[in-house]
């Protein structure tokens, strides 16, 4: 078992090594810095200049003295300043990762609310009208853009509240905060909770075929408590799983709904920084995304073990 | 379809037409699936038939033109036609589409079944790299890649295809692992077969049900990606009609005095995803009976 995590764990630590110099490669055969972007913005600065910059931003060294600047950098908390703003990059990353992660959190909440229930409902009623019609609801859930859907019901407070429900300002209260998420929210957990149903009903589907499932109903338990009790907490264990699945998936909705609804988060903050092609703030950004989405797999594998006596049996 | 017909085809006399209609009855919603996927592949092949105007063409007279008359889907703010601009905005969301499952499934077939045929330390580096792709959400990597590679219609497709690559290549292999200790591949050796064209020829044709499965669920979020990365300004440019760009532009202006330029577009995206999604559930459970209720 310990030899199991230590092995786990190692392989982690392998995995975003190997993220790292993917992203940082990635991001130096870009043609064009932002010594280009600035030259050819400015038209008439001279090459000499040009050169001044590069050798101020560091861009000048050999890539893998770069790199190694960069982990090295990481490693002590310090990445670097952003090359738009030259304010240090923590210092811009750091105020916006509480926004993205209330919204996320928000986002997730939904999901799970919506997504789970109606999975249920969607299995023990298989094949019926109902059946379909949430089937039909959940796969338009993953085909509709998050953005459009964000555009939509932009369009409609438009229309019927005469008020755009988009960020201006810090709000004051919670509760105004509460309010002005909950829409975006809901335009990105509509996505997930769809992934979330689909996967609760065929889970739930497998388990309900089982014979402990048989053996509950014969002894009498109530509808109820078989479904959401017996069946239920056994299917739950699959759908656990795949939250690193929709981890990533959350990210996609975030980048484009935070861009919808104008607001500051770090999703949005990424796509800007990309366009400016900001490398300081890209590459942190996205080796954190990455050190996020490998660190829940890891837990999630962890929780699994913990929570499924019959993996430990087999290992 | 020539797959998705043999195997589902009832013991009875087969006709082109019982067969469809079996098909029809017993996946409606596959069917329906199918319907809508056909009409935007016709929409694309036969979009300067059926469009009056250039889907460049600007005429400031009809800037922000309400839907009716010569502009049933109205005009954007440059005059330019919304139903052309849809249609030929069809060929775009598919090329890309199709271009990118299509390079994504090579490579990932390529990869998934050298790596699980030949095994050893190369299967386990492809392991490697393969969870390392596979850290980064979809969108992330691909906004990544459009960075790397600069804005246009070939390097969106590129940008698309590659973080495609691990799941195709992960489901692959694990099918080549179970297929190379069968039998037949076995007997294909002992009659003095070389490995290679043992892989091609026996071990790939049989990989293909759960292939077909996997790339249809693609296409969807490949055009997704798509008008995603465009919404976002990263993806086709100019003069490209894109529906996803259509929305980017539209957006902040016109949501107030044009809701057309933001209805229709992504009206389209999401009839083109969903109808791709209905199809790839019913091929699901067609080509794959492990996952059938």
């Amino acid at each position: 078992m310990a030899a199991y995590l230590i092995r786990r764990f190692l392989l982690m630590l392998l995995t975003l090594f190997g993220i790292s110099i993917v992203i940082f490669a990635l991001l130096r055969v870009v043609p064009g810095n932002i010594a280009d972007i600035l030259f050819s913005a400015a038209g008439m600065i001279n090459p000499e200049d040009k050169l001044d910059i590069e050798r101020q931003l560091g861009l000048d060294q050999p890539i893998y003295i770069q790199y190694v600047q960069w982990i090295a950098g990481l490693l002590h908390g310090d990445l670097g300043y952003s090359y738009v703003s030259e304010k240090p990059a923590l210092d811009e990353i750091l105020p916006r990762l509480p926004i993205s992660g209330k919204l996320a959190a928000m986002a997730l909440a939904f999901a799970v609310l919506f997504g789970i229930p109606l999975g249920v409902i969607s299995a023990v009623r298989q094949n019926t009208l109902l059946d379909y019609v949430l089937r039909v609801v959940s796969l338009s859930g993953l085909s509709l853009p998050s953005f459009w859907l964000g555009l939509l019901i932009l369009m409609l407070f438009v229309r019927y509240f005469g008020w755009i429900p988009i960020y201006t300002e810090p709000p004051k209260t919670w509760w105004n905060e509460l309010v002005l998420f909950s829409i975006p929210a809901a335009a990105v957990g509509f996505r997930s909770s769809a992934l979330m149903m689909r996967l609760t009903r065929s889970s739930m589907l497998e388990v309900l075929r089982q014979d402990y499932i048989r053996t509950a109903r014969a002894k009498g338990a109530s509808y109820a408590k078989v479904n959401f009790v017996h069946a239920l907490r056994n299917a739950v264990l699959p759908i656990v799983t795949i939250v690193g699945i929709e981890a990533a998936f959350l990210v996609g909705g975030l980048i484009v709904t935070e861009t919808v609804f104008n607001i500051p988060g770090v999703a949005r903050f990424l796509v800007e920084a990309i366009k400016w092609r900001d490398y300081p703030i890209v590459q942190n950004l996205v080796m954190f995304i990455a050190v996020c989405v490998v660190s829940i797999n890891f837990l999630i594998d962890m929780a699994y073990l913990a929570l499924d006596p019959r993996i430990a049996y087999e290992k | 379809m020539a797959t998705l017909e043999t195997i589902e085809t009832p013991p009875r006399r087969e006709t082109w037409r019982s067969t469809t209609g079996y098909f029809l009855r017993r996946y409606p919603l596959g069917a329906a699936g199918a319907v809508i996927v056909a009409a935007f592949v016709l929409m694309a092949l036969l979009a300067p038939w059926i469009t009056q105007f250039d889907p460049t063409l600007t005429n400031p007279r009809v800037s922000l033109a309400y839907p009716g008359g010569d502009h049933p889907l109205g005009a954007d703010f440059m005059g330019r036609d919304m139903w052309s601009r849809i249609v030929y905005g069809a060929r775009i969301s598919l090329a890309v589409g199709l271009g990118s499952t299509g390079l994504g499934c090579l490579f990932g077939v390529t990869i998934g079944l050298t790596s699980g045929y030949f095994g050893g330390w190369y299967d386990l580096l492809v392991q490697r790299l393969m969870d390392m792709m596979q850290s980064l959400p979809l969108l992330v990597m691909a906004l990544v890649m459009t960075a790397a590679l600069g804005p246009s219609l070939s390097n969106t497709i590129i940008a698309i295809a590659i973080p495609l690559v691990p799941s195709v290549a992960r489901v692959i292999r694990s099918n080549t692992l179970m297929l190379r200790e069968l039998p037949f591949v076995e007997a294909s050796r002992a009659v003095g077969m070389n490995e290679f064209a043992i892989a091609i020829r026996h071990v790939l044709p049989n990989t293909l049900a759960p292939l077909i499965v996997l790339a249809t669920a693609q296409l969807g979020s490949t055009i997704l990606v798509e008008a995603a990365l465009s919404f976002l300004g990263l993806g086709v440019p100019e003069p490209h009609p894109s529906w996803g760009r259509m929305l980017s532009e539209s957006a902040a202006e016109y949501v107030r005095v044009a809701p057309w330029l933001v209805i229709f577009p992504g009206a389209a995206i999401s009839l083109a995803v969903f109808g791709t999604n209905l199809l790839g559930d019913a091929l699901r459970d067609i080509l794959d009976p492990r996952q059938r209720d």
